[in-house]
This record gives structure tokens, sequence and C-alpha cells, in this order.
């Protein structure tokens, strides 16, 4: 039986490249093993920790690590999926989605935010943060399902292009990118949209100003209310 | 004879589930929580639920010592206690203490502290409730367990 471990591990090798990495953020002890459980039945190999300073110490963003970037830090486990509580003491799961997408190091890994409420404008402003997708508590499998889905294609367009910050990708990677961001908009509206890829989000803000959660035919999950519907196949502009 | 007693044992522990869910006890999560046991993982389900014993018993300790204060109530700390007994009532499928909190937190937004100790004696009892029947299906699951590994090879009676 684990000890009440605040960071909990698998040791990952060099050679583990093709298994996902995700690292999982939560205070609730109870929630902390429950994704963990969901994540490692899923074939991630998990790091959990319980907030968003020891997510930032892992990352080697903390503050007295701040210069580690320039210096050319390179993180010992490669993080592929970072998923985030949103309602922490200290530093919310927003706050954290921020310090990762102001970094130029980690604002490629897909963060994705879970919450036991299903407060529109929380998820508004989380997706127009950055977000990857936001998942209303309980966990379930299906939603790590779909995770995966952004985790593989993440790691193939790093494959095809390294630096995806200056949008210089190919068009299979602009593709794939695209068909995994969460969008509040109308079908006609991704349908229409160029594809730009830069990662800057104001086009997201543009598109989520309607209050409603479409849900397009082709997403396979659960009910909008309770989630977001995923674009899974149009093009719509990556944010 | 032992396998019969552990295919009778397993048709308990189905009622009692059965009977849960159909109290609203439980929900669907708590489902997913059994989908999560496996052969790597066999005693999953027991081990998070002893953690949300664990800690429930200290949440609602801090509940009721924040409401039994004289001076007026530390509401804000008190629905953060909730928030959290909330969110890991709902991640194991503790369907009515979910609900029963969701009514408590309302009468934390009103600063109602009558509303707010009618709650918590609900919740309280609810827990209590909640946790007697987990104990009688993990003892249930514990005896099958130890029936069915007992092998016989002939059955010579």
């Amino acid at each position: 039986m684990d000890t009440d471990a605040v960071v909990s591990f698998d040791h990952v090798s060099p050679e583990d490249s093709h298994e996902v990495h995700v690292l999982a953020v939560d205070d609730s002890l109870v929630d902390r093993k429950v994704i963990e459980r969901l994540l490692k039945i899923s074939a991630c190999k998990v790091t959990a920790v319980d907030s968003g300073i020891r997510a930032l110490q892992f990352l080697g963003l903390d503050e007295q690590r701040r210069t580690s970037e320039s210096e050319g830090f390179v993180p010992s486990l490669k993080v592929d999926l970072i998923i985030t509580d949103y309602c922490m003491p200290e530093m919310t799961g927003y706050e954290l989605l921020k310090k990762i997408k102001e970094s130029s190091m980690f604002r490629e890994i897909p963060v994705v935010i879970m919450s036991s409420e299903n407060v529109l404008p929380r998820i508004d402003r989380c997706l127009e943060e950055g977000a990857e997708d936001f998942i209303v508590k309980p966990v379930k499998l299906s939603d790590v399902k779909r995770l995966k889905g952004y985790m593989t294609t993440t790691r193939e367009v790093k494959v095809g292009s390294h630096d995806r910050g200056s949008g210089v990708v190919d068009d299979v990677g602009v593709e794939i990118e695209i068909n995994n961001k969460r969008k509040l908009v109308e079908e006609e509206e991704e349908e229409t949209s160029d594809m730009s890829s830069s990662s800057s989000p104001p086009s997201v803000s543009t598109l989520s100003s309607s209050p409603s959660v479409s849900s397009p035919s082709s997403s396979p999950t659960s009910s909008p209310i309770r989630r977001l519907k995923m674009s899974s196949s149009s093009s719509s502009s990556s944010d | 004879m032992l396998g019969f007693g552990a295919d009778l044992l397993w048709a308990d522990m189905n009622r009692l589930l059965a009977f849960l869910f159909h109290q609203g006890v439980l929900d669907e999560q708590f489902l997913q929580l059994q989908q999560l046991q496996d052969e790597a993982s066999p005693n999953f389900v027991s081990e998070v639920v002893n953690i949300y014993f664990h800690e429930s018993e200290k949440l609602l300790n801090n509940l009721r010592g924040l409401l039994m204060e004289k001076e007026l109530s530390d509401y804000k700390k008190i629905g953060i206690h909730l928030n959290q007994f909330m969110g890991s009532s709902s991640s194991i499928g503790a369907k009515r203490v979910t609900n029963i909190c969701v009514a408590f937190r309302a009468a934390t937004d009103q600063s109602n502290r009558a509303g707010c100790l009618r709650a918590l004696e609900m919740l309280e009892h609810e827990y209590c409730y909640l946790k007697n029947k987990l104990h009688e299906l993990f003892q249930i699951e514990q005896q099958r367990a130890l029936v069915a590994g007992v092998r016989y090879p002939v059955q010579n009676q």
C-alpha cells in the first residue's frame, strides 16, 4: 500500500520513449489514486503530484530554477501530457496552466483541466489560456482514452518538426494538431477558419463567444452538458 | 461444497451492490472503480475507499468543529472542506453523500447556520451508512476470495 507520498512516479528508462508519460496534479489523494490507475490501465507512465508548485518543480520551472531554461535544462522525464485539477490551494490549475503556457520549453505540452464543476466561464477561460481539454469530474476511463489521442498525435508532430512555436509545421502535422483542439464552436465556423498554426490563443476567444456547447455528431463521447465536444475530424484554426 | 459457498457469496455481493445502486447510495462511478481493479491491482477499490474513509473522517471532524464554534462560523473554510469532501465522494461514486454536500454547500453560501447543522447531521448519518455498507461489501468479497482460493482437486463427498 502506498504511503501518503506526495509524489509517486514510475521509473522511465530512456528507451521507453514510445510510452506516454503523464504528469497528474491533484491535491486530493483519492483523486490522485484514481487518475493514476486510470492512466496506468491505459498504458501511460504516471507522475502524480499534489500541487501546482510541485508540478513546476518537477518540470524544473520553479522559482529557484528559473534560469534552467536558458541553460538548456532538460527534465529527466519527458512529459507528454499534464492533467491538473482546477481547484487547488495556493496555485489553481488555471494558474498552473498559465505558467506552463508562458514557458517556451513546456508550452507545447497539452494541458487538460479537471473540475468537479461544470462552469462555462471557467471552461472558457481555461481554453482561452491554451488548455487542450476540460474534463468534468469524476474522471472516467472514456475520458482518459480520449486524452491518449492528444498525446500520440502531439508526439508525432514533435517528431516531424522541432520548433512548433515558429509555426513551421508540415501539412500533416498541422492537420493532426488541429484535429485535437477542443473548441466551443459551431461546426460551420470550424470549416471556414484558416489553418494558421501559431500557438497564440486569440482565435479561440473569438470563437468561444457562444455560451452553448455544440455537439458535433462525429464525437462519440458523453453528453454535451457534462463534457465539451471534440471536433474530431474537421479542420479548425489552431491556437 | 466450497465452490457452492463461493457462488452464494458472489450472489450476496451482487445483491448488496444492486441494492446500493437502487437506493442511490452508489452510482456508476463505483462501477468504474471496480473496472480498474484487476490482477495487477487486486485491491484497488478497497484501497481507494479506505483512503476516502480516512480523509472523510478528518473532514467531518473539521466541519463539526467549525460549525460548533461559538463565534460566527467561518463559512469560507467550511466551503473548502465541503468541496474536498464532495469531490472525493463523487470520485468513489458515493452519490447520496455527494448530494447532501451540495445541499450543505447551499446552506453555507447563505450563511445559514441552522441549515448547515442539519445538513451536517444528515451528512454524518449518510456517511456512516455508506461506510457500514461498504465494509459489508468488502467483507463478503474477502470471504469469497478466501473460499474461492481453497481448491479441491476432486469432490469426494
